[in-house]
């Protein structure tokens, strides 16, 4: 086991991490989004979803702690990467120019912060209820609705959401090629995976404070 | 040089990066570039520019070069934020000045990276690059009477691949141009032109981790999968080699029960 520690110290062992960490995170939230859309079904629905969520007991608990512990795992590598990407460069260019690294790429960093402090508005907003103004335990369905009747939270989970499609666009293809199971390929397929994957992920996600803004979800 | 005599000579400004010794601060300081033919390369528009300087009794611009045909990997500047200038597939000696307009300002910078110091002004150090070979990238063979070509046969794929990272001329594009200063396509051809080859097998494993060590032992950054490593290379090498030395280097790892010997690790 040693060896893993090992690894753990190396550039690349870091990022095997954060792809490993990643490709968990990922199936975890198309999951979600797919749960999430049941709330065009109509409260009933939506609501006996997330009560069967709820009376997992143990196994829900044992969900949380396995994307706790990734989603900690992904953010101390990210962090330490970074450091050490900014010591690797101490003094500056006066000019350097992108040459083809993506957009979704460049903002890895600032969109992964943006979705860490997402992500504990989110828990504290739909799961415990402290930033909700009307929160009720049980009432998923109307938790959503009045949630998102502001239009300043529906605005920033869709920005979020955002972010997050970039996210997906550029390490679900990164994730593939740090593992090395990419087949060498002008035209490499791992990037319309990605590509696919941010844009079902991102509208699915988008979708509810979209309908709930539209009236579509009442 | 046919054309030399008729096309219209150009009047440029530098934007140039002068420091005098690695211990000193250094400035961007702007000269003059008059009356250039769009015919010289990058390079000889340097010498005329530091044979001026010289005249007027100034120092004369520090820059590294040799063979001035792009295959030694002397030469390297960032020029208008590009690593080796605008022209893909091309190291800066290779460049030539039709590549700019006329009254355009070039900015040149030395490669910035905390692996490779600024010696003076333009020139870097850049023996990190043969630390990091001198961990493993060669094959321990014993040297004598050549065997026969044919005794080894190497499936011709196999030797493209190998000859299309070992055209790698190790000028340090990849690391100027990298966000994260990071050295993995450098580490990653050296590691796949070997490792591809029945000769480099015995050694493929260890070469992997020591190498990636003496990498992150360097303090190059790690890599973001950016690319921009991949569009400056003069020799055009794909970052489909570092998805390899990542293999190689997780599975030394998994399986070698002497990885801590090969990676120095304490
Ligand atoms: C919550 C806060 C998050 C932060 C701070 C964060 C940060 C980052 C950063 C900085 C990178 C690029 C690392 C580098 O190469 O330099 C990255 C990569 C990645 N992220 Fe995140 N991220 C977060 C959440 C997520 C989530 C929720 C998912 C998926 C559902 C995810 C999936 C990925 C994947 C697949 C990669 C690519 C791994 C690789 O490059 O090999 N991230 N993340
Ligand atoms: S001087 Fe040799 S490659 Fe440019």
């Amino acid at each position: 086991m040693r060896w893993m520690l090992q690894f753990w110290d190396s550039t690349i062992g870091k990022k095997y991490v954060m792809a490993v960490t990643g490709v968990g995170l990922v199936l975890f939230a198309v999951g979600h989004m797919a749960g999430n859309l049941q709330v065009f079904m109509g409260a009933q629905v939506f609501n006996d979803y997330a009560h069967k969520l709820q009376s997992l007991g143990p196994l829900l608990w044992i969900a949380r702690a396995g994307l706790f512990t990734m989603a900690v795992l992904h953010i101390v590598s990210a962090v330490q990467l970074t450091m050490r990407a900014r010591a690797a460069r101490p003094v500056d260019y006066v000019k350097r120019e992108s040459q083809i690294a993506t957009w979704a790429s460049r903002t890895m960093r600032v969109g992964g912060v943006l979705l860490a402090v997402f992500l504990v508005f989110h828990i504290l907003h739909f799961t415990t209820g402290q930033l909700h103004p009307a929160f009720s335990k049980g009432g998923a369905y109307g938790n959503v609705v009045i949630g998102f009747g502001n239009v300043w939270v529906a605005i920033f989970y869709i920005v979020a959401m955002t972010f997050f499609g970039l996210h997906l666009y550029h390490g679900v293809w990164a994730g593939v090629r740090t593992l090395g199971v990419a087949k060498p390929n002008p035209n490499p397929m791992e990037r319309k995976l990605a590509l696919g994957l941010a844009i079902i992920v991102w509208a699915g996600f988008i979708a509810v404070p979209v309908g709930v803004l539209l009236g579509i979800v009442d | 040089m046919s054309g030399a005599g008729t096309a219209q000579p150009m009047q440029l400004t530098l934007n140039v990066w002068r420091q005098k010794s690695p211990a000193e601060p250094g400035r961007m300081v702007k000269y003059p570039a008059k009356d250039i033919s769009p015919d010289m390369s990058f390079l000889e528009m340097l010498d005329v520019v530091n044979e001026r300087l010289i005249q007027a009794g100034d120092d004369p611009i520090a820059f590294d070069h040799d063979c001035r045909e792009g295959i030694c990997g002397s030469c390297g500047l960032m020029i208008n934020g590009a690593a080796h200038g605008p022209m893909k597939l091309t190291t800066a000696c290779q460049l030539h000045m039709r590549s700019f307009k006329d009254g355009d300002e070039i900015t040149i910078e030395p490669w910035r990276a905390k692996a490779f110091p600024v010696i003076k002004d333009l020139v870097v150090d850049r023996s990190a690059f043969d630390r990091i070979i001198q961990a493993g990238g060669f094959i321990s063979v014993p040297t004598g009477t050549p065997q026969d070509a044919n005794a080894l046969p190497i499936p011709k794929p196999d030797a493209d691949l190998a000859m299309d990272n070992a055209a790698c001329i190790g000028c340090g594009a990849c690391v100027a141009a990298c966000p994260n200063a990071s050295a993995s396509l450098f580490t990653a051809a050296k590691i796949s032109h070997l490792g591809v080859l029945p000769q480099g097998q015995p050694e493929r494993s260890r070469r992997a981790l020591a190498m990636v060590a003496r990498m992150d032992l360097e303090e190059f950054g790690g890599c973001s999968l950016f690319g921009e490593c991949m569009a400056v290379c003069p020799k055009g090498i794909s970052i489909d080699a570092i998805q390899r030395m990542n293999r190689d280097y997780a599975f030394a790892m998994a399986t070698k029960s002497d990885a801590k010997e090969w990676t120095g690790a304490a």
